[in-house]
């Protein structure tokens, strides 16, 4: 039910919203479980295993019963705290882990078979027959298994990530996180606040008594208000930060859209990655319960959460109340729920020695040790001091005291420290380089201790900063001492739960202290406490508590399980933003992309670029078709491809040939200007690292292409080369693959199409030859290079000029009975070469592997040599590069083994592998370059190909790689 | 986590490339024992505390540099760069 006059909700704007297909309504600021409760509605959820009725527990991100179903149009979310979700028009929720409804769920028949359903079950009753494991039991437990469902759909919903940088991160905005803010911001430090909520304050507009002499809600207004006037300070509400990470990187989840009904322009969540040179952890502190027989019933929550309900939406959560607590701070809450007109039939202090000050019945040394009502609770017993007692109520109000919020203190590697005092754990200083808890986060409780160590902790990040302090002065609040006697559990006849969630109970935990999971880290795997999706938050040191008295250790000596980001549930979603479909890895699209998809040509991947695949003609209907005629051209008339991807690194300095000697296995510095030469690069282990040709544009100016796979891995070499072993020659570098489109024109009639180019033909121009020549109005490079066995040229323009150039090259072709080609046919006329690209050169072979030891000059040292000289890098032994035809006419296939003909076709006696395969049209066949152990011995011995994934069993005959021309004639013409 | 380039200031570790340690500066070259070239390529301490990698701000100036941090309280202690250190020594080659 609603109080008139409290709650900071808008009553003038009432929201409807739908739960489990009925219409609700609240008001704008309501979260879904206030305006449930709001409107009667205690039953929210059926917990994990035994599908227990379940109500709210808390009113925050901890909630471990309150799960529902966020439905979308496009998106289902499963498992958001009814706590936190703000109801907006058209929302739609509904509870889940549930069939066929919340008030009758089928599975809680679990409960009623919860005595053979204690902590290790799984273990101990799947065990046999071992062959129900996979048909049987697996299905069963799955199906049982897991809260929410998802729509099976993909999210399409908008995500965002963003990065902030800040001097002093302030992580929550109660007392103590103000106050640091404020500190911190006066002194014009750059602040990022950030608030899990929608709204500043914390607990502090709760508490009782005043603020520097007002309303603690209308200091907060005017703290708020001064924040908000200041430049230098950002506040992100809703935004809850989830980690801490090293070099002061902290994660924040913002709920950016979620409380809106869905705009298309809107991201549903963003994930922040926040930079900060010092950090006041102002996190707060959780209640947490009492694990009392039958605990777990609707209508049983916190006492803070009956606090947060009354003060921030008007709602008590029922008509007869009653509070079972053991220490003083959560007395306030049961006078403030009589101050508002609430009945509050009796206090329970555990305690024998508490005051008894209010204005009902206040029972002394009392514990609640049964409760009644099936979907809501209707009653509870128990006893104090003067005896046994039964009363009615339907609200029971529940503190065990507080927990800290260390979370973020303990993200790298710290560990807590149990302060007896409060009965609870407290960070460790300096746990976390740059951070300081304050306030409830470092177990000081009262109004007065939070605002007074927000603004110390900001004056110390201030200080660390090298800012002078401001001036501060703490305004006055109430500073009462926190006086608690610890009370972890009631001994009783029912269940006590512990781990609401994952309905982990005080017996299971005693189970797993008594079959030697001691271990608090084993406990909690062996019972899964705190494993649910509110990690325990309410939950862990009370279970850890029990464990201690279980083992009969104290709980500092027990201590506590692990804490890891994040803080709550983040969605992969967020932390992914933008990684789907297209934003996934960039995309490079080379200067002909639009003229090669203009013609219909399918692009494939190469690493980050889009490269045709082939060029398809009207009555070609297969890809084989339109490649076997793109080799035509090559080998008959002319083609023209797009090889811009190529790496192309521009070297310059005195020392450029010296330098490209040390990188390179043969003679660079003997290159006359105007040449190109082939060269092979070792990695200093002795394998390849990557080939390509370099060209001497003039004495002191190479130019060196790459392999379009490896051009960041060389560039990366070049420079580490250059670092480490010879910064002081004269030699600097830098990528122009982007800088220049470049063209291979191959075939028998490629020099009549160059020439066709140019104003007066080409003279000499032997191959290899390499050289600057005017086209048109700019400059261009032309290299006499092949990659195809055919009469090549490459001709390179700056990159603005290149789609027209690819166009008027296409063109020119197309008149001489040739045309473009595409990666298929590129590979082709590679492959009838024996030339190598990384499928060959994949990591694993040396130069001598791919017969291209004599490359290594015995002149020089160079990178690798020393690695390639060892033994079993070279000799009979190794898998050495051959071609390979196959006897009859069949298919075969890259990734094949090699085996002898009469072997047994098993994994020890396969002699090599295929790395590369194409369709001759030459040949009439398929040809394929490998691997094969002693191959270059071998040439014409007959081996079996076989590829056990695709069915392929063919014999072929061992060949050189070079399949034709091994002279070179043609590609000198 | 942060590295801070000598060139760039303190950046990202997504911009750096990580190729391990510095071990890979002491070239074994043409000659070298084989114990030199398992130095350089392949023996490898293991240490609980201080290491110095080698890292490459591939995102940003192109600078190699030897990080000095401790792989337990993950502090990074310093870093130099890979180029600086060769200033004035003798020629390797």
């Amino acid at each position: 039910m609603r109080i008139e006059g409290k709650g900071q909700i808008d009553r003038a704007k009432p929201v409807s919203f739908s739960f489990d297909g009925r219409s609700y309504q609240g008001f704008k600021g309501d979260t879904v479980a206030s305006a449930l409760l709001a409107n009667g509605v205690r039953l929210m959820g059926r917990s994990f295993k035994y599908h227990r009725p379940r109500g709210v527990l808390t009113a925050g991100s901890e909630e471990p019963n309150a799960l529902i179903e966020v439905v979308g149009p496009a998106n289902q979310t499963p498992n958001v705290r009814a706590t936190v979700q703000e109801i907006f028009e058209g929302l739609v929720v509904r509870s889940q882990n549930r069939w066929p409804s919340l008030r009758f769920d089928l599975l809680s028949i679990n409960d009623l078979a919860s005595p053979f359903l204690s902590a290790g079950f799984y273990y101990k009753t799947f065990m046999w027959p071992r062959a129900f494991w996979e048909r049987i039991y697996e299905p069963i437990i799955r199906r049982a298994a897991g809260l929410g469902s998802l729509s099976g759909k993909h999210d399409e919903g908008h995500y965002e990530k963003a990065f902030a940088f800040c001097d002093v991160l302030v992580v929550g905005a109660g007392p103590a996180g103000l106050m640091a803010a404020l500190t911190a911001g006066r002194a014009g430090a750059d602040v990022i606040l950030c608030e899990e909520d929608r709204l500043l304050g914390g607990r502090l507009p709760y508490a009782e008594g005043q603020v520097d002499g007002k309303p603690a809600a209308d200091w907060v207004a005017a703290a708020e208000a001064e924040l908000r006037a200041l430049p230098n300070v950002r506040i992100m509400t809703r935004t809850t930060v989830t980690g801490a990470y090293d070099g002061g990187v902290y994660s924040a989840l913002e709920r950016v859209g979620l409380h809106r009904s869905p705009r298309p322009d809107l991201p549903r969540e963003c994930f922040w990655r926040i930079t900060a040179a010092q950090v006041v952890l102002a996190a707060g502190a959780l209640e947490r319960p009492i694990a009392f027989p039958m605990n777990d019933r609707p209508g049983i929550m916190l006492a803070s959460a009956a606090q947060t309900y009354l003060h921030k939406y008007g709602v008590v959560a029922g008509k007869r109340v009653v509070l079972f607590a053991n220490n003083d701070g959560a007395r306030a809450v049961a006078r403030q729920l009589i101050a508002a007109g609430v009945t509050v039939a009796a206090i329970l202090d555990s305690r024998s020695d508490a005051s008894a000050i209010e204005d009902c019945p206040v029972y002394l040394g009392a514990e609640v040790t049964d409760t009644k009502g099936r979907l809501g609770l209707t009653a509870i017993s128990g006893r104090h001091m003067a005896g046994a007692f039964e009363m009615d109520c339907d609200l029971l109000l529940v503190s065990g005291g507080w927990n800290p919020m260390v979370h973020l203190t303990c993200h790298m590697n710290g560990r807590p420290r149990w302060e007896a005092s409060i009965a609870a754990f407290v960070p460790m200083a300096d746990a976390v380089p740059n951070l300081r808890a304050a306030g409830a986060c470092n177990g000081a409780f009262s109004s007065l201790d939070c605002l007074t160590e927000g603004a110390q902790s900001a004056q110390s990040a201030l200080q660390a900063l090298g800012r002078a302090p401001t001036e501060i002065a703490v305004p006055r609040a109430e500073g009462l001492p926190y006086t608690i006697t610890p009370l972890w559990q009631v001994e009783g006849k029912g269940r006590a739960w512990l781990d609401f969630a994952n309905d982990v109970t005080t017996k299971d935990v005693k189970l797993s202290a008594q079959e030697g999971f001691r271990s608090v880290e084993h406990m909690k795997r062996y019972t899964t406490q705190g494993m649910a999706p509110d990690q325990g938050k309410n939950s862990n040191v009370g279970a850890l508590a029990v464990l201690a008295d279980a083992t009969g250790r104290g709980i500092a000596e027990t201590g506590i399980t692990t804490y890891r980001p994040p803080y709550v549930p983040t969605s992969i979603a967020a932390m992914g933003a933008g990684g789907r479909g297209a934003g996934f890895a960039p995309q490079r699209f080379m200067t002909s992309d639009q003229a090669s998809r203009d013609r219909g040509a399918p692009m494939i991947e190469a690493g980050l670029w889009y490269r045709p695949s082939y060029f398809p003609k009207p009555g070609e209907t297969t890809w084989r078709q339109s490649c076997d005629r793109e080799i035509a051209y090559v080998r008959g008339a002319v083609g023209v491809c797009d090889v811009s991807t190529l790496g192309k690194i521009d070297i310059q300095g005195r020392d450029a040939g010296r330098f490209l000697d040390l990188v390179y296995t043969n003679t660079f510095s003997t290159l006359p200007v105007g040449r190109v030469r082939y060269g092979l690069m070792l990695r200093e282990d002795g394998y390849v690292l990557d080939d390509g040709t370099s060209a001497r544009l003039a004495e002191d100016h190479y130019l060196m292409t790459t392999t379009t796979a490896a051009a960041g891995l060389v560039m990366r070499h070049l420079d580490f080369v250059h670092q480490a072993h010879c910064a002081d020659w004269d030699v600097r570098f830098i990528s122009v693959t982007e800088a220049w489109a470049q063209f291979a024109v191959a075939g028998p009639k490629a020099r009549a199409l160059i020439n066709s180019l140019l104003d007066a033909p080409l003279e000499g121009f032997p191959f290899m030859a390499a050289g600057s020549l005017r086209l048109g109005s700019t400059n261009a490079r032309l290299f006499r290079i092949s990659f195809s066995g055919e009469e090549g040229y490459e001709i390179a323009v700056p990159s603005r000029y290149g789609e027209a150039l690819f166009r008027d090259l296409v063109a020119r072709a197309e008149t001489m009975g040739g045309g473009p080609y595409g990666m298929e046919a590129l590979n082709v006329l590679r492959i009838e070469k024996g030339l190598i690209t990384h499928a060959e050169i994949h990591g694993r072979v040396t130069a001598y592997d791919i017969g291209a030891e004599k490359m290594i000059s015995a002149k020089k040292d160079c990178i690798g040599k020393r690695g390639a000289q060892r033994d079993g890098l070279h000799g009979a032994a190794r898998e050495q590069m051959v071609g390979l035809k196959p006897v009859t006419i069949a298919e075969i296939t890259s990734g094949a083994h090699l085996f002898d003909t009469a072997a047994d076709l098993t994994r020890v006696n396969s002699l090599g592998y295929t790395t590369s395969v194409g369709y001759s049209p030459m040949f009439d066949r398929h040809i394929a370059l490998g691997f094969l152990v002693n191959g270059r011995a071998r040439i014409g011995d007959t081996v079996r190909l076989v590829d056990r994934l695709r069915g392929v069993d063919v014999l072929c005959e061992v060949c050189d790689p070079v399949f034709f021309d091994k002279a070179g004639e043609r590609l000198r013409a | 986590m942060k590295l801070p380039c000598p060139l760039c200031g303190s950046r990202d570790r997504r911009e750096f490339y990580y190729m391990g340690t510095e071990d890979y500066l002491t070239r074994a070259g043409e000659g070298a024992s084989l114990d030199d070239l398992d130095n350089q390529l392949f023996l490898r301490d293991n240490p609980a505390g201080l290491t110095r990698d080698l890292w490459y701000h591939e995102q940003g100036c192109g600078a190699w540099m030897v990080v000095t941090r401790n792989t337990v309280s993950h502090a990074v202690l310093a870093a130099e760069l890979v180029a600086g250190r060769n200033k004035g020594a003798k020629d390797a080659h």
